[in-house]
């Protein structure tokens, strides 16, 4: 069983797969946490989010906290071991609740022993993705780190056993990076991926600013799959906004919703939900049961786009920047090292070392998400830049909480 | 008029801030938007960036000799980490006077205080910016710092964000 197939049947049979974020310290809250997301009214999957310590491999400072008594934001699954994690799990994993490792770690290996050894095999992340928003970790050291990794999943390939890898690439920063890279990045890594022996992969993409931007992006993320990864058994997974949330339980529940057509409008199988506590805290258990069954429920009302949406060019930069870095090395992570040496990938507002930093992103007056400056991006033939000021804090706070106003606000 | 009391009038107060995460704390917004905030009012700014170890804050604080450090932190493991940095930044005799403050979401409890602001005062942050009014605190810290003696000209230009390269690996 992979996981990737999983969410396939589910999603053929109940329409979306929808999955929280999700993780607690203590194995008998994961466990109850995991049960009551199985048990929602809707087709769901399961997810084991990591504390932040395990992410950065700091395993004596959960150590500490687990004999302290401490709180974690999430489950370690290092600390905790294998046998831990394989009775947390026993009975609740089937063959119709899928449970996704989700860790954002720049070195994961520790994990996918840990993940492998407890019988899970599906988890999400790459080389860029959880490299440079996330970590200090040098990217060329991240590539080396992740190839370990998608070999270490893909020997755990057996005739009943299909190891499941998911782009983080789609979701850089969260916000403020315009989508042609999001999608450009996420095949990058799904091709990565691929290179390293994983053969079941989904492609994240996660919702931006505008609806018919988010869908223009949706379908340009699957035409780039059909052509440069159609031997993949592949599915593409959409994040609910990961910006600054609504605060209104009206306005959060609005953005869920639109979140829950695009998938379904763009054909996606899976969403990753956002709650209505989300702009306040870590939602609780019941919080993210709510966000599951409400937004399988306007899934249901929705269907698959008939009509081709807008072209405003996504397609094209988000191809340019793939070539681009494609044609630098048949090695894709080597690749990737040298399009962020040469800026061809260049993300904005990220401050990790490897990143040129010579790009910007900003939002037009009806929310679409722009390049500002694209550096030495390969995409001055298609790319609309309007040359301007530095963006100031004020014009930054206002385009971070874009969303959060504009659902917010009485409709 | 004597060239001290010229460069006074020249040059706006500024002050040179170390803004930083803490190891545990991968989130980068908040460090964006403190940097522009901070060279808007005219200060220089060397950014860390995400998921500082505690030697790199040490050493970077050892080496920009700041006269502000500002740690901040929005993913609830802050008020551990910081009491754990703020330890090791106290331990060196150099920046044992250095003003530290800390801000962002410090605990994973909604809401409530909690006593973490005590408890991270007591360790030895000189502020503890939490909650609405943060920002607007923060500001008012900022702007009660003694400005250090006068600079030379040269480099007291505030750099843009879009200017900076981040430092430290």
């Amino acid at each position: 069983m992979s996981f990737g197939d999983a969410v396939a049947r589910l999603a053929a049979r109940g329409g979306l797969v929808v999955q929280p974020r999700m993780g607690f310290a203590d194995p008998a809250r994961m466990r109850a946490g995991l049960a009551a997301t199985r048990a929602a009214r809707a087709a769901t999957a399961g997810t084991i989010t990591l504390d932040s310590y395990t992410r950065v491999n700091d395993h004596e400072s959960v150590r500490l906290a687990l004999h302290r008594g401490d709180a974690l934001n999430g489950f370690p699954i290092v600390g905790h071991g294998p046998s831990v994690t394989g009775a947390m799990i026993d009975g609740i994993a089937a063959p119709d609740f899928p449970i996704q490792v989700r860790h954002g770690s720049a070195d994961p290996r520790h994990i996918i022993a840990a993940l492998l050894g407890a019988g899970l095999d599906a988890t999400e992340g790459g080389p860029v993705s959880y490299c440079l928003p996330y970590s200090r970790t040098p990217l060329a050291q991240a590539v080396h780190n992740w190839a370990r990794t998608c070999e270490a999943l893909a020997d755990a390939r057996t005739a009943e056993r299909e190891p499941h890898l998911e782009t983080f690439g789609g979701c850089m920063m969260g916000q403020l990076c315009p989508p042609a890279l999001l999608i450009a990045l996420s095949v990058l890594e799904g091709l990565f991926f691929w290179q390293h022996g994983l053969r079941s992969i989904s492609f994240s993409y996660a919702q931006q600013t505008n609806p018919a931007q988010d869908e223009e992006s949706v379908a340009a993320l699957h035409r780039l799959i059909g052509e440069l990864l159609p031997q993949a058994r592949s599915h593409v997974v959409i994040y609910t906004y990961m910006g600054v949330f609504p605060r209104t339980e009206a306005g959060a529940l609005r953005l869920l919703a639109e979140s829950a057509r695009l998938a379904v409008r763009g054909g996606a199988a899976r969403l990753i939900v956002k709650t209505t506590a989300e702009a306040f805290r870590i939602p609780t258990v019941a919080e993210n049961v709510t966000a599951l069954e409400y937004a399988a429920t306007i899934a249901r009302q929705e269907l698959r786009a008939t009509r081709p949406p807008q072209d405003t060019g996504v397609y094209d930069q988000a191809r340019s920047i793939v070539d681009a870095t494609l044609e630098l090395s048949t090695d894709i992570g080597a690749a990737l090292v040298g399009a962020f040496a040469r800026g061809y990938l260049d993300v904005p507002y990220c401050l990790h070392p490897d990143n040129a930093g010579e790009t910007r992103g900003y939002l037009d007056a009806a929310g679409n998400l722009r390049w500002k400056r694209i550096g030495s991006l390969p995409i001055r033939a298609s790319a609309d830049v309007v040359s301007a000021r530095p963006m100031t804090s004020v014009e930054l706070i206002n385009s971070l909480s874009y969303v959060e106003r504009t659902y917010d606000r009485i409709p | 008029m004597k060239f001290d009391e010229l460069a006074r009038l020249v040059e706006s107060p500024s002050l040179n801030i170390v803004v930083t995460s803490m190891s545990s704390d991968s989130h980068t917004w908040n460090l964006v938007y403190l940097q522009l905030v901070l060279e808007e009012l005219g200060h220089r700014v060397v950014n860390l960036g995400a998921c500082t170890p505690d030697e790199v804050i040490v050493e970077s604080c050892l080496d920009q000799r700041p006269d502000l450090i500002v740690m901040s932190s929005v993913n609830g493991h802050g008020r551990h980490d910081g009491a754990r940095v703020i330890r090791a930044i106290r331990g060196c005799p150099e920046l044992a006077a250095t003003p530290v403050v800390i801000g962002g979401k410090l605990d994973v409890a909604a809401g409530a205080d909690g006593g973490v602001t005590a408890e991270l005062l007591a360790a030895g942050f000189d502020g503890v910016f939490t909650g609405s009014a943060a920002i607007a605190e923060f500001r008012a810290f900022v702007a009660a710092l003694p400005v250090p003696s006068p600079r030379e000209l040269i480099g007291a230009t505030p750099t843009l964000v879009d200017e900076l390269t981040p430092v430290g690996a």
